[in-house]
């Protein structure tokens, strides 16, 4: 195999990076770890580890209803979080940054409640590309309201084609709900543009953000999304813990998903009325330490110049990808001309299963099978993948570690 | 009682052929090559009838009850999965419906398999097993 020489930016400092991340200092099976599992869940900073320490050891309290200090202090330091998060995505009000336990929460409730303001015969446009947890949502609420669901075809380079989707825009679209990166493909999708030409039907949009929120800096007022979604463990944060952006009008328009304590103004057992935004959507204790360890991940993540580490990873999947393409009879399931941080493949007459399994036992960690995207790999007639996925903390070194790896798998299995 | 001590015998000796390998990769090398050997199942068999889909990789299952022995014969679109699939045959085979449905795997973890056979890993694996024993229950009754 071929040895690519290869100068990655040394401005982005990625060995300071790593050693905020103690995960990935352990040896696998007496191996050095190579962790490329970051599409699934991302490891933690040590400053998030700590704060979860310091919230079980001191911290701990309910919010929004003590008296005490504590919990005034729990309280400050959970709305803070929110605070951080808003200032982030560049959200106009803390009131629009909703606390779910993640992105599939964050979907479930919009898919009920945005879907409460529907009827039948409206539609809700999605893609070919989406996760299960952008799909089945939206499958229940058309059966529930009478809604119809439409599916955005995609080419085989993986790209969403977008004259079907200007085909089925319509005024009947309620809603168009697309992945931003594709946790299979690592397709970057054109959303900014999509997000306009929803709007211009009279449609809202939701921007699942699962894959997006690690690997760009993402700016909600810029997009002009409705909706945009993600969850914490795949940002370094907690798991648990997730955020559902919504703009505030329409979160207002939009009746409570759950009932219960935090959400209410006044209960009487004739009529209760509803709190204001955000809590109207939290009922119950949330997951404190979860919100308050992700403000946690995003002062970690104002650390990082995330236009650098965007290049970086862009750098470090092309890299690997060149690395792939060197194999014989392996094939880049996504080709998309904008593409970062995943790189799916195959190897001819070999069980991704199979090239998995032999990857762990030498330390490195990706995933394989079909990625809750099944519809996808229908679209591509394959049962799965191996898909390796890219975090800043991931090296070159890692990669060409990685390839030997590989190659002594497929040696060993033909 | 007889079969039982086979079924014994047989499992102590995958163990001591396993404790030949010093690392990971050499005993998945073994599996693997098991795996490619071993023409397991009659491609009359290999249809939607006789599939336990996994999540990962898919596996098909024959059992017959053949002179008062079970029978198997199995296949898998993965070769690991495959290979540990011989090693469950080379076990279970040809015994009595009694001693299978009251078997005790033991080798498995012995050799430091049991994480594929783990629910969570959803191969397959659990399942043929179980079908595996559940075949031998359905002929003792037969
Ligand atoms: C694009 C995308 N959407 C949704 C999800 C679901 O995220 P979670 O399981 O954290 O709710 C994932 C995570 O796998 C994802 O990659």
């Amino acid at each position: 195999m071929t040895k690519l020489i290869h100068a990655l930016k040394n401005q982005f400092n990625v060995s300071v990076i790593r050693d905020q991340f103690p995960a990935l200092r352990q040896k696998i099976y007496g191996k050095n770890l190579v962790y490329f599992d970051n599409g699934a869940t991302s490891q933690k900073p040590q400053v998030v580890i700590d704060a979860i320490n310091r919230y079980y050891a001191l911290e701990n309290a309910n919010i929004h209803r003590g008296v005490h200090f504590m919990s005034q202090r729990a309280t400050s330091d959970f709305e803070a979080a929110r605070i951080r998060i808003q200032k982030h995505l560049n959200a106009r009000k803390s009131e629009e940054i909703i606390f779910t336990k993640g992105t599939t929460d964050s979907i479930n409730l919009v898919a009920f409640s945005y879907g409460e303001l529907l009827n039948k015969g409206d539609e809700i446009i999605i893609s070919a590309m989406e996760h299960h947890g952008n799909i089945v949502p939206w499958q229940m609420l058309c059966a529930r309201k009478g809604l119809v669901l439409k599916v955005i075809p995609i080419n085989t380079n993986g790209e969403i084609i977008q004259e079907e989707y200007d085909k089925l825009l319509s005024n009947k679209t309620k809603l168009v709900s697309v992945i931003h990166i594709s946790n299979t493909l690592g397709t970057v999708n054109p959303v900014k543009e999509m997000i306009k030409k929803a709007h211009a039907v009279g449609a809202k949009f939701l921007l699942d953000g699962a894959q997006s929120i690690q690997h760009m800096k993402i700016d909600v007022k810029d997009l002009d999304c409705d909706f945009y979604v993600f969850s914490g463990h795949k940002v370094f944060g907690p798991t648990g813990i997730g955020v559902l952006y919504g703009k505030e009008a329409l979160l207002d328009a939009m009746p409570p998903y759950q009932g219960g304590g935090d959400m209410i103004e006044k209960v009487t057992f004739e009529k209760t009325t509803y709190n204001h935004l955000p809590h109207k959507f939290e009922a119950g204790t949330p997951h404190i330490a979860g919100g308050i360890c992700l403000g946690t991940a995003f002062e970690f993540l104002s650390t990082i110049d995330l236009i650098e580490s965007e290049a970086y990873e862009r750098e470090l999947a092309h890299y690997a990808e060149q690395v792939l393409e060197t194999f014989e009879d392996l094939t880049i399931i996504g080709t998309a001309k904008n593409k970062t941080s995943v790189v799916s493949f195959n190897v001819k007459g070999l069980h991704p299963f199979d090239i998995g399994t032999l990857l762990d036992k030498q330390g490195i960690a990706v995933r394989t099978g079909h990625h809750c995207t099944q519809p996808l790999m229908d679209f591509y007639k394959i049962p799965g993948t191996v898909r390796a996925s890219f975090a800043f903390y991931n090296t070159k070194e890692e990669v060409d570690f990685f390839a030997e790896a590989l190659e002594k798998s497929i040696n060993i299995l033909r | 009682m007889e079969g039982n001590t086979d079924m014994t015998k047989i499992q102590h000796e995958i163990i001591s052929d396993f404790m030949l390998f010093d690392d990971w990769m050499e005993k998945y090398e073994y599996i693997i090559d098991l795996g490619k050997e071993l023409p397991l199942i009659n491609e009359k068999y290999k249809t939607d009838e006789y599939i336990i889909e996994g999540c990962q990789s898919k596996v098909w299952l024959h059992a017959a009850l053949i002179n008062g022995k079970m029978d198997y014969s199995a296949d898998s679109d993965a070769i690991i999965t495959k290979g540990i699939i011989g090693l469950l045959i080379r076990v279970m085979n040809h015994q009595t419906p009694e001693e299978i449905a009251s078997s005790d795997l033991f080798f498995i973890s012995e050799i430091g398999l049991q994480e594929h056979l783990s629910p969570t890993r959803s191969n397959g694996l659990v399942g043929m097993v179980k079908k595996m024993k559940i075949e031998a229950i359905k002929s003792l009754n037969q």
